[in-house]
């Protein structure tokens, strides 16, 4: 499609306006929720790719995040000042994947430079997901559901239960990355509307590639394995493979969200790979019509801010099982869809199998 | 390991072991009628068990475990019919998603009623540190009223679904619903039916086990995980295998205890899950998922 | 006389302990339409699926192209040259008559998720190569019309045609057919017809499964009969309606 461009000039749009708008109001540490929903709509974003287009369930896409979230916040918070003489550790410093800083008390550590996390997080996701993709993706319906779940328990388990993640109290205190000369992704107040535009320009990119993603052979590939895997085999797609990579960029995107996220601010708690987490994306894309990428972000944008502003207050985790079962049961095609279900009368087979 | 600490392990094996078979044969029952996993199952077992400590601040236990009891079934039978009478030929994507927002909803419920304390029945008979000695180990009595109560609920589904007339519908439906309308069988009672036996069964596993394990609001979900762990290790729908499941992954969480840090425990009982997903869906005892023979 | 496209040998397949194919032989001569017929329950979907790789052989050997084919993958299988439609209508839900098509074309394009997300220049040319080929697959089946309509939105009738055109696109040298004409009416299935024997003249060998006796008997060149997984008859169609082995079978199930 032509238009491709002018979506993507509109979405731009849209991204300017919204920072317009709240310094015009006078409301600019909006922007700090505004950014943390821009990461988390990435990881939205992946699952439409996942779920929407390929047919696939994750509901343990919180453990991918936390684990991109984790391995960075461990590589630029671990001390390596104590071992500064080991050959190795000499060899990483004369490479410069180490960065010497003060910490919060003013101690010297030497850790690493966050490329160095970040990168390591988005291949250690990449492998991840690519070993358990292979035997968890044979699964469908409700088996595929749970051995997903169980992934995510495992991780939350994990984080929660080992010293070096922080137990339950995570860890903090982690760097800026400094992306280039001038450009750094941090929680500090003078830098809130550079790191919106950082997160925003994250995700108009992700969106350019899905849209280019869904008219394609390999996204025609994933949608006729969502809507008929017997005949996308017969069809001489490889559904095995298209599943598993599917699977795998989904988990990498994540985990650069999470990995991006917990730069900007300053740690990761074990909330991050919790089960609600996990659920919570689904709900997101389900309310935004599964397979639409518009729609996922639109209301992972609308949801993520009303909540982390604290518009649902104590009811944070019950708004969302609520949009689940609202969703499920009166728009199963996306909040977008009532409108056109009233006045229209579209009728759309759902798919059958997940 | 001493012949004592092993009878103790295998004891605390068997209690939680019964109650995840419990929880699984929950997810049969309702699976069998309607091909749903209902991930809700959980919360029935924590709504349970919270009514019963409730009500037993006003009325002698056994009172209270017959009124939560019924409370529950009471709210598996409202669910069911608010949100999944009316649906036509759903999907397994929708309905797995509705029964977790169910799930989260119940949860928050409880949470706003009963906080995020951890509460706990009384024991049945005797106290915390009552014990009678079997094997030279020392076993609490609720351990035995769990063991007993247990076997009780299994035995009397059998011989519900095998001899009383509901229990011939409920098979007929899970075995062909659209078979068992012709028949004059109203498949839809079939399915409340199957909700307010679940939430029953739940609830009751909620009590007994309530004065060992404590309860929460939040209980719900680990039990879920763990009594599908086990309805897959016996093979979906096949609840005596069932049994055997629940029994084979207490006794392992049990000895896990042994070799690993107990907060890795639910870690093993789902990477046990994932293994056996990946390489027996059928089950152990079970041939092939789509051979597996729809047995309560 | 030529190596057949396809040669069966010796064939087994039991489920359980039901044996749904015995021990079953044939050859598809190139470029001719063979039909396969039989009784309810005589196997001839189980066939199909053990030639098109959805099931795995117990015993027997499949040469396609005088390739050993039994052990491959399905989507290798049909990457060989083999082409199928379904029983049961498979077309790809939530997506237009044009793409189902273009799945078809699958093996003939490469572009991967790099390109087609970064949208290099290769891509797109592709894209648009692809789309006209499957333009013109719709407008030689008369369907063209339907190319931006949602595939299962169709009529039932539409549906087959389109199902057809997605197997076409894959270029096939072999066209696998389940029951092309079930649940079409008299008309539409003698289009169906007129339609398999424009496929073959074009120079595909088609192996087509059907109950209707007067579809099978006017476009087929070969006929053979599966009865309980055994193969008990094969030749011409004007001997196999001769064959008193075949009548035993048919009018036995009529009696029932």
């Amino acid at each position: 499609m032509r238009n491709i461009y002018l979506k993507i000039l509109a979405l731009t749009i849209t991204v300017v306006g919204i920072d317009l708008v709240t310094n015009a109001m006078d409301k600019t540490y909006y922007l700090t929720q505004l950014t943390m929903s821009l990461y988390y709509a990435m990881v939205v974003l992946a699952l439409v790719l996942l779920m929407g287009y390929a047919g696939q369930i994750s509901l343990g896409h919180a453990g991918f995040f936390a684990i991109g979230g984790y391995t960075t916040a461990v590589m630029s918070t671990i001390n390596l000042l104590p071992y500064k003489d080991k050959p190795l550790i000499n060899t990483l410093d004369k490479l410069r994947l180490l960065v010497l800083r003060e910490d919060l008390y003013g101690d010297q550590i030497l850790s690493f430079n966050p490329w160095v996390g970040v990168l390591l997080s988005l291949l250690i996701v990449a492998i991840v997901a690519y070993i358990i993709g292979i035997p968890v993706l044979k699964l469908k319906g409700h088996y595929l559901a749970m051995a997903t779940l169980g992934f995510g328990i495992i991780v939350y388990r994990i984080v929660l239960g080992t010293a070096l993640f922080g137990e339950a109290d995570g860890i903090s205190d982690v760097p800026a990355f400094k992306i280039l000369p001038g450009l750094s992704i941090n929680g500090e107040m003078d830098t809130k509307r550079m790191n919106y535009y950082i997160a925003a320009f994250f995700v108009v990119v992700l969106v350019y590639l899905l849209l280019n993603l869904i008219n394609s052979r390999p996204g025609r590939a994933l949608r006729a394995i969502h809507g008929a895997e017997e005949a996308a085999e017969a069809s001489g797609i490889d559904t095995a493979k298209y599943k598993l990579k599917a699977f795998v960029i989904s988990a990498v995107i994540t985990a650069l969200a999470g990995a991006l996220l917990t730069h900007f601010n300053g740690g990761i708690g074990p909330s991050e790979a919790s089960v609600m987490k996990s659920v919570r994306y689904v709900a997101i894309v389900a309310a935004g019509g599964m397979t639409s990428v518009w729609g996922g972000l639109s209301m992972a944008m609308i949801l993520n801010f009303l909540s982390l502003r604290g518009y649902f207050g104590s009811y944070d985790d019950a708004v969302f099982g609520a949009v689940l079962i609202l969703i499920m049961l009166f728009a199963p095609e996306g909040l977008l869809s009532l409108k056109i279900r009233t006045g229209i009368k579209k009728k759309t087979k759902q798919p059958h199998n997940i | 390991m001493s012949t004592e600490l092993f009878f103790q392990y295998i004891a605390a094996g068997l209690t939680y072991g019964f109650i995840y078979a419990i929880v699984a044969i929950g997810f049969n029952i309702i699976y069998n009628t309607t091909g749903i996993i209902n991930f809700a199952q959980g919360e029935f077992v924590m709504l349970g068990s919270m009514t019963a400590i409730t009500l037993n601040a006003f009325m002698p236990l056994p009172l209270a475990i017959l009124l939560s009891v019924l409370i529950t079934m009471i709210v598996g039978a409202i669910m069911e019919m608010l949100f999944f009478r009316w649906l036509e030929s759903p999907t397994v994507l929708r309905m797995i998603i509705i029964t977790i927002g169910l799930s989260i909803i119940i949860r928050e419920i409880a949470l706003a009623i009963w906080g995020e304390n951890v509460r706990a029945l009384p024991y049945f008979t005797g106290n915390e540190v009552t014990s009678v000695s079997i094997f030279g180990a020392h076993i609490s009595p609720q351990v035995l009223w769990v063991i007993g109560i247990c076997s009780i609920v299994v035995v009397a589904l059998q011989m519900f679904f095998k001899f009383t007339r509901y229990g011939r519908q409920m098979r007929a439906c899970a075995a062909n619903r659209e078979a068992a309308r012709l028949c004059g069988i109203n498949a839809k009672n079939m399915v409340t039916l199957s909700f307010v036996l679940s939430a029953g069964i739940g609830a009751l596993a909620g009590c007994v086990v309530s004065p060992i394990t404590y309860s929460q609001y939040n209980m719900g979900v680990p039990l879920a995980i763990k009594g599908f762990t086990v309805a897959i290790l016996g093979g979906l729908g096949n609840s005596m295998a069932a049994v055997a499941g629940g029994l084979v992954l207490g006794i392992l969480e049990s000895f896990s205890v042994w070799i690993m840090p107990s907060a890795y425990k639910d870690a093993i009982s789902i990477a046990i899950l994932l293994l056996i997903l990946f390489f027996r869906p059928g089950g152990l005892f079970g041939r092939k998922e789509e051979l597996a023979l729809k047995e309560f | 006389m030529a190596e057949p496209l396809l040669k069966v040998e010796g064939l087994s397949k039991s489920f359980g302990g039901l044996e749904a194919v015995k021990d079953v032989s044939f050859e598809v001569p190139r470029g001719s339409i063979k039909a396969l017929i039989g009784p309810n329950g005589a196997g001839k979907t189980t066939l199909f699926n053990l030639i098109s790789g959805n099931i795995r052989p117990d015993r027997g050997t499949v040469l396609f192209d005088g390739k050993e084919i039994q052990k491959l993958k399905t989507h290798r299988i049909a990457s060989c040259g083999i082409a199928r439609t379904f029983q049961h209508i498979q077309l790809f839900a939530g997506m237009t008559v044009l793409e189902n098509v273009m799945v078809g074309l699958h093996t003939h394009l490469h572009a991967g998720f790099f390109s087609a997300m970064m949208r290099l220049p290769s891509s797109r040319k592709e894209e648009k190569k692809a789309k006209e080929e499957a333009m013109s697959i719709l407008e030689s089946l008369d369907i063209a019309e339907l190319a931006y309509k949602e595939a299962t939105s169709l009529a039932y009738g539409q549906q087959r045609i389109v199902e057809l055109a997605r197997a076409l696109a894959q270029r096939p040298k072999l066209l696998l057919l389940d029951e092309p004409a079930a649940g079409l009416n008299i008309r539409e299935t003698a289009e169906m017809g007129r339609l398999i024997e424009r496929i073959r003249e074009s120079g595909i060998t088609v192996f087509i499964v059907e109950h209707d006796m007067s579809l099978v008997m006017k476009i087929s060149d070969e006929i053979m009969v599966l009865s309980y997984g055994e193969k008990i008859a094969e030749g011409r169609p004007l001997e196999i309606q001769k064959d008193p082995e075949v009548i035993k079978v048919y009018l036995g199930e009529e009696e029932v």
